[in-house]
């Protein structure tokens, strides 16, 4: 007989997960450093799922030994689920390790768009060594601080795109859901933001987000985030800033 | 120098086959002489809509490949001898679209021709992208539903940053908004996105609001234009939308049911 119950169903759904951005190849150094970030909060990381971003990696043109740090990361409590701006060597490598590879993203996506343009395109804007993210003890000695400029965008920033600013990012339109804009400064949002907004992407803890309407999918400080779910539980009304304070993202109305 | 247009939304199904041969008809109808490309590889529904699907010999690949002349491709409109389809393959995969093949019948064409209209298929892969890659103008086809908007926003990002203009670093090109299948009882109703929630999201310069309407399902059937259905809200809308196109300056309707209503009651079309 017709069996009218269904045995599976499949929902479109998007999932969380933590990206990893690696700037250095050197595996006991990223070894100790992700250690060093998990006794921070070793509730936070424990098995928690990981996508792993090689993009600036393979921009500075590092390889790195991609099954010894999938070993790593399994080693100290991470599922990696996820690789990202592999090239095509690590990706293959992925696939055998059953590891999915973002495509998506970097065809469709990758976009910087707008005055970034120029600054962007070629990347040797500052030729600083690896730190950030992910703190490598490795390379204790501080650079001397490069004051990286601003970047201002008049233009809306849709669904798909996204943006990356050396410095602060000021953004006069509005930001749509699906977007994603990235600053190691500071953000200034003057209209609504829907997607995503990460500021202090290398590890300034004293950057801040601002925006006239927030609506956001994610916000992040310096890798402490909070997604839609956090933030729906309160309406704000009017411009906020956000900021860290002892791990903790603070939003508060601009009165 | 011809002004190429793409008809383009990322979901299907909201009107964009639809909508080229309505402002393709209705740029001719006017006396622009236009040529309109249906870049749906495969699914080949624009000769259907303009009533030429019997007279298809060659088509946009034939050209691309060098099996045919443009003028041997080109079909003239049995309505209008200002416009011209260039129709797609049926049996063609869609890799037989290439940007520099596109790149060169479109260039073809901008010599004879006031506007192309580029029918774009939905999605956001290769027979899209190539659909706007050499656009001066977007049309956004969407319809008032957030899955549609969302489409709509995405390939706004597309438009901005994956066409020539873009990668030449020239001005972009310009974006404007058609709101089609636009019920207005259903969004009285709350069933779906008002004007104001599209706005919301998409700000973009409205270009014109096509209702739901009837006769667009019996102007295709018909393989006639919609446009040329004079009496029909849509016709209408769509002449709207190519005057406004062309820089006249005419009130939004049938934004709302009653006031559509009220118009026809005192014999408001003009
Ligand atoms: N304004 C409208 N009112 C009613 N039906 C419409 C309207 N616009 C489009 N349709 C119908 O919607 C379907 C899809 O339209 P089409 O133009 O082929 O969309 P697309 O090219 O975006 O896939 C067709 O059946 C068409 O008749
Ligand atoms: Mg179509």
């Amino acid at each position: 007989m017709l069996n009218t119950l269904p045995v599976l169903e499949f929902k479109s759904s998007t999932f969380f997960a933590p990206i990893l951005i690696l700037f250095n190849n050197d595996l006991i150094a990223v070894e100790d450093a992700l250690r060093a970030k998990i006794d921070l909060a070793p509730e936070f990381f424990r098995d928690s799922p990981l996508i792993i971003d090689l993009r600036e990696l393979n921009r500075q043109q590092h390889d790195i030994d991609f099954n010894q740090l999938i070993l790593i990361l399994r080693k100290v409590g991470f599922f990696p689920v996820g690789i990202r701006g592999g090239n095509e060597q690590q990706n293959k490598q992925a696939h055998t390790l059953s590891i999915p590879v973002d495509t998506v993203r970097e065809q469709g996506a990758s976009i910087i768009i707008g005055e970034t343009q120029k600054t962007e395109i070629n990347p040797q804007v500052s030729p600083q060594p690896v730190t950030p993210a992910v703190k490598t003890p490795a390379n204790p000695a501080p650079v001397p601080p490069v004051i990286p400029a601003s970047t201002l965008i008049t233009q809306p920033i849709r669904s798909g795109q996204r943006v990356y600013a050396t410095g602060d990012l000021i953004i006069m339109s509005q930001v749509s859901a699906g977007a994603e804009i990235m600053a190691e400064g500071n953000i200034h949002v003057y209209n609504t933001l829907r997607g995503r907004a990460l500021a202090g992407v290398h590890g300034n803890t004293s950057a801040r987000i601002f925006c006239f309407d927030l609506q956001a999918e994610l916000i992040s400080i310096a890798g402490d985030y909070k997604t839609s779910e956090d933030l729906n539980k309160q309406t704000y009304h009017g411009p906020v800033q956000i900021y860290l304070q002892d791990h903790a993202l603070i939003i508060k109305e601009i009165t | 120098m011809a002004r190429i247009i793409v008809v383009t939304s990322g979901k299907g199904g909201v009107g964009k086959t639809t909508t080229s041969a309505a402002i393709a008809m209705g740029l001719a109808k006017r006396g622009h002489k236009t040529a309109v490309i249906d870049f749906d590889v495969g699914l080949r529904n624009l000769d259907l809509i303009l009533g030429c699907e019997r007279r298809v010999v060659y088509d946009f690949i034939n050209v691309i490949n060098g099996e045919a002349s443009l003028n041997q491709a080109l079909i003239r409109d049995k309505n209008c001898n200002m416009l011209y389809i260039l129709p797609a393959s049926q049996t063609r995969d869609k890799d037989a679209l290439t940007q520099e093949g596109v790149g060169k019948v479109l260039e073809e064409l901008a010599r004879d021709f006031q506007y192309v209209v580029c029918d774009s298929p939905a999605g956001i892969e290769k027979g899209a992208n190539l659909a706007l890659y050499f656009a001066d103008d977007a049309f956004v086809v969407t319809n008032p539903e957030i899955s549609s908007v969302r489409d709509s926003d995405r390939m706004l990002g597309i438009l901005s940053s994956k066409s020539r203009r873009a990668e030449r670093g020239e001005e972009p090109i310009k974006e404007y908004l058609l709101l089609t299948r636009y019920d207005s009882d259903r969004v009285k109703l709350g069933e779906m996105l008002s004007l104001n929630d599209v706005q919301e999201i998409l700000s973009l310069q409205l270009l014109g609001i096509i209702p739901e309407s009837k006769s667009v399902l019996t102007a295709s059937n018909a393989g006639i234009p919609v446009i040329l259905d004079e009496k029909s809200e849509a016709g209408q809308a769509y002449a709207d939308v190519v005057a406004r196109y062309l820089g006249e300056d005419r009130p939004h309707r049938f934004i709302d049911g009653k006031q559509g209503f009220l118009r026809r009651l005192f014999g408001g079309k003009k």
